[in-house]
């Protein structure tokens, strides 16, 4: 078995209304910033699995991910593997 | 008979609405979110509240509760099951009513009374209204009602759509930035049912206005409307529904 470090990034749909996204831009010139636009605003989830290979722990977050995380009627998510450790041996493999 | 309100961790409307089915002549009981079983009640009430902290998005957690595998299979069975505000955001996140609740457009936190009105009365969850504006309260944060286009036009075709906040004049208020319309939901939408008819969900409280000495009485319309169902369906001896609803959750296990 293996453990498997995920990030599971959650945001609004293209075309989705983002009020949270529309309030940093209101407030972009307080800070005397006008070059920035189309701020949008989501969620970082961060898990580990413990799995026997990447594609069965991946299965797992992906649920995760639709079921749980995200609302796939508002809401896209994407999958980033973080780090891998195998429990057999100590090695440890850093990602990304 | 008896009526079913479910009580989840941070629900804070439970005791209302057990309060306004006392009210409508029934007896009232407390479902616990940690138990599927239902107890035998006619009907369902999904309280308002912030069901575990709200965490994620409003509702989704909930979902997942036992209670909720006892509130589908009696739904799946054709048992009416009303949910206001968290209890529509629950229902909507569990794929039991279409669309989903999205945070409010003004991103405040909204808290005022409003004016609703059913857009039918023929409906198990308006049969006992008078078809006239009710003033009823909302307190929310995510209430702003959000559906595909394609959906939204389904859903008025098909007479699903049950409540829409309208202005003083009773006309829809339709513009998103209509002060009428709290939240920025989509066609002005303050309640849905699902296709069978028998769940249905709003933003608005009811059972917070259902006695003079609350003020007004003008929810008590809505919680009848359940309790005549709930007792047309007993007395008809619990009929299944003429298609079977299939929710999210069912379609995915």
């Amino acid at each position: 078995m293996s453990e498997f470090r995920y990030a599971v990034n959650v945001l609004p749909k293209p075309g989705i209304l983002d009020p949270q996204g529309r309030a940093v831009e209101l407030s972009l010139p307080h800070l005397n910033v006008a070059n920035v636009s189309r701020v949008r605003v989501g969620r970082r989830a961060e898990l580990t699995v413990t799995a026997g290979s990447e594609a069965e722990a991946r299965q797992v977050v992906e649920s995760l991910a639709r079921e749980l995380l995200s609302n796939p009627l508002i809401e896209a998510y994407a999958i980033e593997l973080l780090e891998a450790t195998s429990s057999t041996d100590s090695t440890k493999a850093t990602l990304a | 008979m008896k009526v079913g309100v479910v009580t989840f961790p941070d629900s804070n409307s439970d005791v209302d609405a057990l309060n306004a089915l006392a009210v409508a002549g029934v007896d009232p009981v407390t479902l616990w979110h940690e138990s599927p079983d239902l107890q035998g009640v006619s009907a369902v009430i999904l309280p308002g509240g912030f069901a575990y902290g709200d965490y994620i998005r409003a509702g989704v957690i909930a979902r997942f509760s036992p209670v909720m595998r006892g509130v589908s299979t009696f739904a799946a069975g054709g048992g009416h099951v009303l949910g206001i505000c968290n209890g529509f955001q629950i229902l909507a996140e569990a794929g039991m009513v279409p669309g989903a609740l999205l945070r409010n457009r003004s991103l405040r936190f909204a808290c005022r009374i409003v004016a609703i009105k059913p857009e039918r009365t023929d409906s198990p969850f308006t049969r006992a209204a008078t078809g006239q504006p009710i003033r009823i309260p909302i307190a929310h944060g995510e209430g702003c009602y959000y559906a595909d286009e394609a959906t939204l036009d389904e859903l008025e075709r098909d007479g699903q759509v049950l409540f829409r906040y309208v202005r003083d004049d009773g006309t829809p208020a339709l513009d998103p930035d209509d002060p009428a319309n709290p939240n920025g939901s989509l066609r002005a939408i303050a309640g849905v049912c699902n296709s069978a008819g028998n769940v249905a969900g709003l933003m608005p409280h009811p059972e917070r206005m259902s006695e003079a000495i609350l003020g007004s009485d003008d929810g008590l319309q809505l919680i009848r409307s359940l309790v005549e169902s709930a007792r047309e369906w007993e007395a008809a001896g619990r009929p299944a529904l003429a298609a079977p609803a299939v929710t999210r959750v069912e379609a995915e296990r």
